[in-house]
């Protein structure tokens, strides 16, 4: 059984991840700064060409102080493309956007002439080793537990494959294809970096969004006799097909 | 050592207060030393559920802020020996809890007493990342609603991640307490099915509480519902959970039913 699930016109969005330096600052700022410009000039350039995430969580700062701190560091020509952590009241149109579910990687090497390390910089990105440049070989990797509201698993390399549900305000961002044993009812997206050929697999198809190499479909738009059944979705030009699994 | 329960949700109004209590209040009818703590701090609840809310002399801001020691601001209970309570602070807000403040706090209370249970306030901010900071266990109160049993998956998932335990690698131990099940609006089919909660969640169950007017009884006398009224049927629900909270392992009925799902639903986990 192979259903059309789309009409032919279809927005291409997609999903990319890059690894941003973020910076947790501590009070009182004025001294933190110092600390900055201190590790500044001893790895000049470092955040040169990085996009900078501020971490502002557990920060008892208001709006006022975190104007003041965002030209500070554009001042010291650090310019932040979002921030993390901010209460809504923190927040006023203009500044960077608010941004949440980075996830931590292994820190940032700091090239400097002082050994003593950098302990304020971490950085965000998917949470794995680094992935060699080529890619002779397919990457996957395998979570073993469901995916929750509110998580996202980002992994452009390849294939995922969870081993339980997608939760309802969850997403999961492939390169290659998803495998899901459990139910979707989050987002899927499959191919995400430019890969037609990535498929989406799931048990219990209640998915809210599921895009492959950017096409996509909303739940609404999703064919009523599948959803609830075990389903595998493909590309076909800029189509999404589907059919039943058993 | 003792363990500490966080109980939390996401969501407002669920009966985290009230489980709080009630489960305290069967854990100390075990004879076991028992604290409860209100993490709730400028909403606290805690301090009238337990009917100490006149006897409340200094709080954990207090004792966190080194006005007062922590002997001096937990209260016992005119009822049990073994059961105290460390209220919250009502005039101050959430940001006068430190993270340091709230680790000694823990491991003191956790030298004296079995069993530390956290009342959580609602939400995902700093009060409640707080207040589950260095819990060994959670219960996670669930409406049979959509919007409870969303939020309270947000909430595994920041178990998850955020606890001590998380960071340490270890697991916390996650239980699914669905409260305020109401049997009539089961019946006529507007409220989740507790297989299809269970089967979103995905964490054991450690019991089902009924709506009853039993709870609000005793929340207006200032008792916990496993304390006014032992024999109710949300009290012996409560009851049987924290017995499944200390390890026991007992058959869960649904309220109104006489078993049937159930049997569906062990039989499934268990092939
Ligand atoms: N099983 C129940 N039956 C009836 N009312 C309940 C029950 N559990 C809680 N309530 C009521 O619901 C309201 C919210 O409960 P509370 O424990 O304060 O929730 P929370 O701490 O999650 O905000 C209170 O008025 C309480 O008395
Ligand atoms: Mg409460």
């Amino acid at each position: 059984m192979t259903k059309v699930l789309t009409d032919s016109r279809s927005i291409r969005i997609k999903g990319r991840s890059f690894l941003a330096v973020v910076l947790s600052p501590d009070l009182p700022l004025d001294e933190w700064l110092i600390q900055l410009d201190d590790l500044a000039a001893r790895s000049a350039g470092f955040f040169l060409g990085r996009p900078v995430v501020l971490d502002v969580s557990d920060l008892a700062i208001d709006r006022g102080q975190l104007k003041a701190l965002i030209e500070d560091l554009a001042k010291r020509n650090v310019r932040v493309m979002g921030i993390e952590g901010a209460r809504p009241s923190m927040l006023e149109a203009g500044m960077p956007p608010a941004m949440k579910g980075g996830r931590p990687a292994a820190d940032f090497e700091v090239e400097e002439k002082d050994p003593e390390p950098a302990s304020d910089l971490r950085n965000s990105a998917p949470d794995k080793p680094a992935v060699p440049e080529q890619r002779q070989v397919t990457q996957s990797i395998v979570i073993g537990e469901p995916i929750r509201s509110g998580q996202s698993v980002i992994f452009p390399e390849g294939d995922v494959t969870i081993v339980g549900s997608v939760a309802s305000g969850s997403e999961v961002i492939a390169g290659g294809s998803v495998h899901i044993y459990g139910a979707l009812r989050g987002r899927v997206m499959a191919g995400s970096v430019g890969n037609a050929s990535a498929r989406i697999f799931c048990r219990k198809l209640e998915a809210e969004l599921i895009a492959i190499d950017g096409v996509y479909k909303m739940a609404e738009d999703m064919d009523p006799n599948l959803l609830g059944k075990a389903v595998q979705l493909w590309l076909e030009g800029d189509v999404i097909m589907a059919e039943t699994l058993f | 050592m003792g363990k500490v329960v966080v109980v939390t949700s996401g969501k407002g109004g669920v009966g985290k207060t009230t489980s709080t209590a009630a489960l305290g209040a069967a854990l100390a009818q075990r004879n076991e030393k028992v604290v409860v703590v209100d993490f709730d701090v400028g909403l606290r609840n805690l301090d009238l559920v337990m009917g100490a809310e006149r006897r409340v002399v200094y709080d954990i801001v207090n004792v966190i802020q080194g006005d007062a020691k922590l002997p001096q601001a937990l209260i016992r209970d005119k009822r049990l020996d073994n059961l105290f309570l460390l209220p919250a602070s009502q005039t101050r807000d959430k940001d006068a809890l430190t993270p340091e403040g709230v680790e000694r706090v823990m491991a003191d209370l956790k030298r004296y007493f079995d069993w530390v249970i956290c009342d959580s306030p609602a939400g995902i901010e700093r009060g409640a990342t707080l207040a589950m900071r260095h819990a060994d266990m959670a219960v996670v109160v669930t409406n049979p609603e959509v919007s409870s049993v969303r939020d309270s998956d947000r909430i595994i998932g920041l178990l998850d991640a955020k606890t001590m335990k998380a960071e340490r690698g270890e697991r916390i131990e996650k239980h699914l307490l669905l409260t305020r099940y109401d049997v009539n609006r089961a019946e006529r089919g507007d409220m989740l099915k507790v297989e299809d909660v269970l089967e979103i969640l995905s964490i054991p169950l450690i019991g089902i509480i009924p709506e009853s007017s039993d709870v609000l009884r005793a929340s207006n006398i200032g008792a916990p519902v496993t304390l006014a009224d032992a024999k109710s049927a949300p009290a012996m629900a409560y009851f049987d959970a924290a017995r499944r909270l200390a390890g026991e392992d007992l058959p869960i009925t649904i309220p109104g039913e006489k078993r049937g799902i159930f049997g569906k639903i062990f039989g499934r986990k268990a092939a």
